[in-house]
């Protein structure tokens, strides 16, 4: 079996036993990489020889056993928004095309601490504002499954480099559905776990109070070790919260038996794709079958969810992109009279256009006159569909719903019409408002090739019961590869022979 | 009711941003952002009286800490992704 077929899991257990190395498993890995990249362009920065370096500390410190976790040796790439100390880390924007960090994020520490091998930097939405990955500067990301098709967003690059065993895992961030969409796109497993569960700290910032890091991984197994390993109470993040319960790949059960789980009957209605409903459904019936009880419940404001995320965090990102203003870091436009024309200038080239129209709206919504009725009765707003979530919870363990209303759509259909597009973020969206947790994986594959995905939603520091089930569903209904389904183009071995 | 944002807002709302638009762009600004107010006006429907507005979702509290230097020298480093430096200072434009 091509090393690139297994799981992360399956790797660092491999490696572990002699079967193979970090450092073959990373050459191929970059093999994998030079074959696909012109079709799919997943990264924005690959950096060989460091990933070659790293493989071999990595398999000495293995082999003298000082390194000895389940994600030992393993290759994984990691968001562009995600610092990392030595190696370009742009945002997918102009603004921050030059940009080398002085340290790493603390999530991608926590990885290397577990035994990483960071092999490059996903491409994503410019600042993480969009939900195809379009936005970018530095080009497009397509859809392993069907490159027409774009992967999603704003994780798109990491989505689609794992689907495309372009990288074993990869961290993404979710600050509207940012790693479960395209993870939901791409058909793989993508969680955005409680808010400050995972620190912040290196993550550059777009919407402070909404923005968490998580896994986007091959399945359920992996991406519970994956959110253990990068979990970690900060101190140089003051949202970072000390939680006890984070041995989360001890929640690897099948046990859903007696588990409560509620389906929002809005959720349903119209702009839902029909195949995705009926495998969202068709999931719900597997859960029953292994003893869990599914009802339909009515979630209020889910029509208030999108108007209030796009107001706090076009508000937020105002205030956390004024920092980019071409002194200390990042593009400065030449010939600019004077300071303030340099700032405007700068930030005018610097920054895409999504990127400007956020800013602005954000800074409207902010502005003397304006900010009672729009930002603070967002959080008002907010306040409210908290209060929803808390209300369903006293019923149910989760909530249950497609990750997206369609599947992905193609390349080109959606920037035309920001509205519409920000509408593609309704069963997202509201769980960063309310702080909770979620996991996307796999139910269907639609007529159209591509891969249709569930949400399960918990209630905070609920991780657990949502890899329970999630974990159940999959051993029940299988992966989509146990399934014999595969990307588009599938995985192909070194040797260019095509693997099933 | 239809937002309409006046070539006026948009110049406020631009310098508020700190960028610069052509005319072309400012048009554009107005009517997507006259677009989406529409949009978020929704919220107006929503009966909020008594309502706290809520910024976090955990109670926050100040995070204290001892006031411990523990970074290490990285001046070089933090000064080679500066657009223009010298003598260990950032250049920045004349700002009179």
């Amino acid at each position: 079996m091509s090393l690139l077929k297994m799981t992360a899991a399956e790797l660092a257990a491999a490696i572990k036993e002699g079967r193979t190395t970090a450092v073959e498993a990373v050459q191929e890995t970059l093999a994998q990489i030079e074959e696909k990249e012109r079709l799919y362009h997943a990264y924005v920065t690959v950096d060989k020889e460091k990933a070659l370096a790293q493989a071999a500390a990595v398999q000495e410190k293995i082999e003298k056993g000082e390194l000895t976790g389940p994600l030992a040796g393993v290759p994984v790439a990691i968001k562009d928004n995600l610092c990392t100390e030595g190696m370009l880390t742009t945002c997918s924007s102009r603004i921050l095309a030059d940009f080398i960090p002085s340290y790493s994020a603390e999530a991608v520490l926590n990885l290397q601490k577990a035994g990483a091998v960071i092999v490059g930097k996903t491409n994503m939405d410019e600042f993480a504002m969009g939900s195809t990955t379009e936005t970018s500067a530095f080009g497009v990301t397509r859809n392993p499954w069907n490159p027409e098709h774009v992967p999603g967003g704003s994780s798109g690059g990491s989505a689609a480099a794992v689907a495309a065993g372009e990288c074993f895992y990869a961290l993404g961030s979710d600050t509207g559905g940012s790693i479960r969409q395209p993870a939901s796109f791409c058909g793989v497993v993508g969680m955005k776990p409680t808010y400050g569960t995972v620190s912040r700290c290196g993550l550059i910032a777009y919407a402070s109070s909404l923005d968490q890091i998580g896994p986007l991984a091959k399945d359920v197994t992996d991406c519970a070790l994956i959110l253990e390993a990068v979990t970690s109470h900060d101190h140089k993040d003051s949202t970072s919260i000390e939680r006890k319960d984070t041995d989360f790949a001890a929640a690897l059960r099948e046990d859903v038996k007696g588990m409560k789980i509620g389906i929002p009957k809005d959720y349903f209605k119209e702009g839902l794709d029909v195949e995705v409903g009926e495998a969202v459904l068709n999931a719900a019936r597997v859960l029953e079958e292994k003893g869990a009880v599914v009802e339909y419940f009515d979630l209020s404001l889910v029509d208030y969810a999108v108007p209030a995320y796009y107001t706090i965090a076009a508000a937020e990102a105002s205030s956390n992109l004024e920092r980019f203003d071409g002194i200390k870091y990042g593009y400065r436009s030449a010939g600019s009279k004077g300071l303030h024309d340099m700032y405007k200038k700068s930030r005018s080239e610097g920054f895409g256009e999504e990127v400007r129209r956020r800013i602005m709206l954000g800074a409207f919504v902010l502005s003397s006159g304006y900010y009672d009725a729009y930002y603070l009765k967002a959080l008002k707003v907010k306040a409210l569909i908290k209060k929803a979530f808390d209300e369903a919870f006293e019923k149910y363990d989760m909530i249950l719903s497609p990750a997206a209303p369609t599947m992905a759509p193609k390349l080109g259909e959606s920037l035309a019409d920001p509205i519409k597009m920000y509408l593609g973020d309704i069963y997202t969206i509201a769980v960063n408002l309310a702080g909770l947790p979620a996991i996307s994986l796999p139910c269907g594959y639609c007529r159209a090739g591509l891969p249709v995905g569930m949400q399960l939603i918990g209630d905070c520091f609920q991780e657990k019961k949502l890899i329970r089930a999630a974990y159940t569903y999959e051993k029940a209904a299988g992966t989509l590869s146990a399934r014999g389904l595969f990307p588009a183009d599938r995985i192909t071995s070194v040797t260019g022979k095509e693997e099933r | 009711m239809a937002n309409v944002i006046d070539d006026e807002t948009i110049e406020y709302v631009a310098i508020l941003a700190k960028l610069e638009l052509t005319d072309e762009e400012r048009a554009q600004a107005g009517k997507d952002m006259g677009r989406m107010l529409d949009y978020i006006d929704k919220l107006a429907e929503l009966d909020t009286d008594g309502v706290e507005p809520m910024s976090h979702i955990f109670p926050v509290q100040n995070v204290f800490r001892e006031d411990e230097v523990k970074n290490s020298d990285i001046r070089e480093q933090l000064l080679a992704n500066a657009p223009q430096q010298k003598e260990g200072m950032f250049v920045v434009p004349r700002t009179f």
